[in-house]
């Protein structure tokens, strides 16, 4: 294992070797009548933090859209009636070279749960593939836990290392940086900027456990595969629990877990080009099950938010060996309008 | 003619079929001398011109927009083009908003036999262009980011709500109970600052009914989800106005819902709350006194007075009872004062229209397109059928683009033209805290302008200004085209 150390101030001098690399994405502040934090592509002087960010980072390889091919129809003057079309589809073209930068664990493991389907189903997605070949990930592990964080219900934790390529944790002075994959560990040995970590190892590790001793006992959500099937019909249930949800797509987006896009192709005002987009989707939304008929097979927002529960604990979970989507980050509790508790509802589904 | 010897602009107009179209053929046969900028969008009436041709055009980088349609009165549909004069008014005085220059969009009226009225109106509009720099796309515009200062001064002193008498209220709603399917109120949300909406079904339900400065969320907001269910509701003053919106425009019955209402105190602005502590802190606990809040987060103590950290739109507000209620528990507090110009319209307002449209490119940028904006507005009515999402009209690409994002704003804000009644749940919801509501801030100010003072939601007889039309508009006035 190896492991380094980097005292507090060299921090920033860090993220700029490292955006020598790469492009890095650090959590950066904008300042608005509601803040936010946002992960940003570095640029020379920026200030950035390590609080947790708004948003997760999975845009890193799931951008919000992306182009996924493009043609046009073109005129044979010599032959009007076989017009020349073209077209033109590079999945690797977009992808760069990408560093994200002290996103967190329930961030990092975001990236696992996307690589199930996108990477382990039967086809890899050429595009998602591309831009994740290209990712490193660097992890802080946290220093604090918030009302809604639940990370350990979902068999995560504070400092869990899952979909990390480096973790690093904060301790007097500075910081301890650790490596997951051999990946982190080749750039964490060819960075200049470190020391030796081992008189801070144990800190660090202390750090980590007193961390996770403040997380309450979570409670035992194994049951949710089964409980959730059983309830998919118990539309009263669906009904009671969601009679709040405003059916609007803010969890889904804040969420580093949903990955539901929409393909659109997109025609400029000529008519004779366009391109293919791929671009977020979300299940709360009434268009994303109106079928070309124009039968919807979800018309309530019970049955949409009884889609999003029951795919993060029991249909995703069924096909990628009991993983759960859901990291337990709560973005989608405290980023809802109406601060809807999915906690709430998962246990609701458990009681008998 | 100047107009004609520089540089061409793109000038997009819109012609109605029965007047204008023909009025521009007449000064074509007669062939009066015309620049050649303008390219013609002939639509069957001047009614038929939707806001957002003119909207998606300036966006886009025309540099100018010319309506014309048949002359007041001689509207081929009798009465078209006393809609679309109210709506084009409305449109010019969004414009300056958006940080755009009105004088890039101007309405005429020209019949069939005006051709030299027409050649006025083009020549006079084109040389009006050509006076102004070339439109810069949208896209393209600069970085500018400012913030709004959110504390003003309050026209009625504001509160915690405390002493209200929510024992009698929640009595109240235990005796109507066995005749609603449910009434809608709040309790507490996921920790002790933050409410969410509680939907009363039960006895033992209403004992989870809080009230306080934290019950936030616009609770109207559903009453259009539950069409034929007997609903119950509790409001503060500014959440009756939607429903009495509501109610102005037929979207709810009146014997279907029971008002509940509580005089409000203020509520606070959560955003700025939890910048003291960050936005993922350990709440501990809240206490409440007269002046304000103190919240125990992470182990530390912090007062927040309400004069402090209230919602933007509590300063100014004048409704702290309903407006309209069936139960009323209280009298609130009188107002005094009239309201000053809000802090996020006031911000843009010291802004240069350059400064503006770069503020807006700035801004929009990170909007994630989640529409918890639309979905939060209990006005915003369409929801699962929003232009937003349609693909046919195609109004919107689904490219990641600040124009494609801002365009979707401006829609939603002309949308709620004369409607909106400024509770502010749109920017509130906005997960990323884009400060939305100074759009719709000014076209409140354009209505109330333009219409004697008119508020929305104020009254359940009165008609929307832009649902309707008079036939002599006061406040209207055509535009004089000198020779």
């Amino acid at each position: 294992m190896i492991s380094r150390y980097i005292p507090t101030k060299s921090l920033s001098s860090l993220v700029a070797e490292l955006a020598k690399k790469a492009r890095v994405l650090v959590p950066v502040r904008r300042p608005s009548v509601k803040e936010s934090v946002l992960f940003t592509a570095y640029e020379d002087g920026m200030e950035f933090e390590l609080s947790k960010a708004t948003m997760p980072p999975k845009e890193a390889v799931l951008p919000k859209c992306e182009t996924l091919l493009t043609f046009s129809k073109s005129k044979d003057p010599n032959n009007l009636a076989a017009p020349a079309l073209a077209l033109s589809a590079d999945p690797t073209a977009a992808a760069q070279d990408t560093i994200v930068f002290a996103c967190r664990p329930c961030d990092a493991r975001g990236f696992a749960v996307l690589d199930n389907p996108f990477l382990k189903g039967l086809y890899a997605d050429p595009y998602y593939k591309a831009r994740r070949d290209k990712l490193l990930v660097i992890t802080q592990a946290c220093p604090s836990v918030s009302a809604t964080c639940f990370c350990t219900w979902v068999g995560s934790s504070p400092s869990d290392t899952t979909g990390s390529d480096i973790i690093f944790t904060a301790v007097d002075g500075g910081y301890v940086f650790e490596d997951v994959t051999p990946k982190g560990a080749v750039l964490l040995e060819s960075l200049d900027a470190f020391q030796d970590a081992a008189p801070h190892l144990e800190a660090a590790k202390a750090v980590r456990e007193a961390v996770l001793a403040t997380v309450p006992a979570a409670p035992d959500i194994s049951a949710a595969q089964e409980k959730l099937a059983a309830r998919f019909t118990d539309t009263a249930f669906w009904d009671e629990q969601t009679a709040s949800c405003l059916s609007c797509g803010a969890c889904t987006y804040m969420c580093p877990d949903c990955y539901c896009f929409t393909i659109t192709d997109e025609i400029t005002c000529k008519g004779t080009e366009g391109k293919r987009l791929r671009s977020w989707d979300t299940c709360m939304s009434a268009l994303y099950t109106r079928e070309a008929s124009g039968h919807n097979a979800r018309m309530q927002k019970s049955q949409r938010m009884r889609n999003r529960i029951s795919h993060k604990f029991s249909t995703y979970p069924e096909n990628w060996d009991g993983m759960y989507s859901c990291n337990g980050c709560g973005r989608c509790i405290t980023q809802c309008p109406v601060n809807f508790d999915i906690r709430a509802v998962l246990l609701a589904a458990l009681k008998d | 003619m100047s107009a004609v010897e520089s540089r061409e602009r793109k000038i997009i107009g819109f012609l109605c079929n029965w007047c204008s179209y023909g009025g521009a053929d007449t000064a074509g046969v007669a062939r009066a001398t015309q620049p050649t900028d303008l390219r013609i969008v002939r639509v069957p009436c001047s009614g038929r011109i939707d806001p957002l041709f003119i909207l998606r055009a300036l966006l886009n980088g025309a540099d100018g927009v010319l309506v014309s349609g048949c002359h007041p009165g001689d509207c081929h549909y009798a009465e078209g083009n006393y809609y679309a004069r109210r709506r084009l008014e409305i449109v010019k005085q969004f414009l300056p908003v958006l940080g755009i220059d009105p004088r890039r969009f101007e309405y005429t009226w020209v019949s069939a036999s005006e051709g030299q009225r027409w050649q006025l109106a083009v020549n006079t509009f084109t040389e009006q262009i050509h006076a102004l720099p070339p439109a810069v796309q949208f896209e393209n515009a600069e970085e500018f980011l400012q913030i709004a200062d959110m504390s003003l001064t309050a026209l009625r002193p504001l509160g915690t709500g405390q002493k209200a008498a929510l024992d009698e209220l929640k009595k109240a709603i235990k005796a109507k109970l066995p005749e609603l399917d449910f009434v809608i109120g709040w309790q507490q949300g996921y920790d002790a600052l933050h409410s969410a909406p509680l939907f009363m079904r039960k006895e033992e339900d209403v004992d989870k009914l809080v009230w306080g400065p934290l019950n936030v969320q616009n609770l109207a907001t559903y009453l259009t989800q539950f069409k034929g269910k007997k609903i119950g509701i509790v409001v503060k003053g500014c959440d009756s106005r939607s429903v009495v919106e509501l109610m102005q425009e037929e979207l709810i019955v009146r014997e279907d819902i029971t008002v509940f209402s509580v005089p409000c105190e203020g509520t606070l602005d959560l955003a700025r709350i939890s910048q003291e502590f960050g936005k993922y802190s350990k709440i501990d606990s809240v206490e409440y006194d007269d002046a304000g809040i103190t919240v125990m987060a992470d182990g530390k103590a912090k007062h927040f007075c309400m004069v402090d950290y209230a919602q933007g739109k509590c300063y100014n507000c004048t409704t702290p009872g309903a407006v309209m209620a069936d139960e009323r528990f209280g009298i609130p507090t009188p107002v005094t004062g009239t309201p000053v110009t809000p802090p996020e319209l006031a911000m843009l307002d010291a802004m240069s229209l350059e400064e503006r449209f770069a503020f807006w490119h700035s801004e929009m940028a990170r909007c994630t397109r989640c529409y918890a904006c639309r979905n939060a507005c209990p006005l915003c009515v369409c929801r699962d059928y929003c232009v937003a999402e349609s693909r046919d009209p195609h109004w919107l690409t689904q490219e990641n683009t600040t124009t494609e994002k801002f365009f979707f704003q401006t829609i939603h804000a002309m949308h709620l033209a004369g409607r909106c009644t400024g509770c502010g749940e749109c920017q509130r919801a906005c997960p990323v805290g884009i400060p939305i509501l100074a759009l719709r801030q000014q076209l409140a100010r354009a209505v109330a302008g333009t219409f004697d003072g008119y508020k929305a939601g104020m009254q359940s007889t009165a008609t929307p200004p832009l649902l309707g039309f008079s036939v002599q508009e006061d406040n209207i006035h055509e535009k004089e085209w000198n020779a």
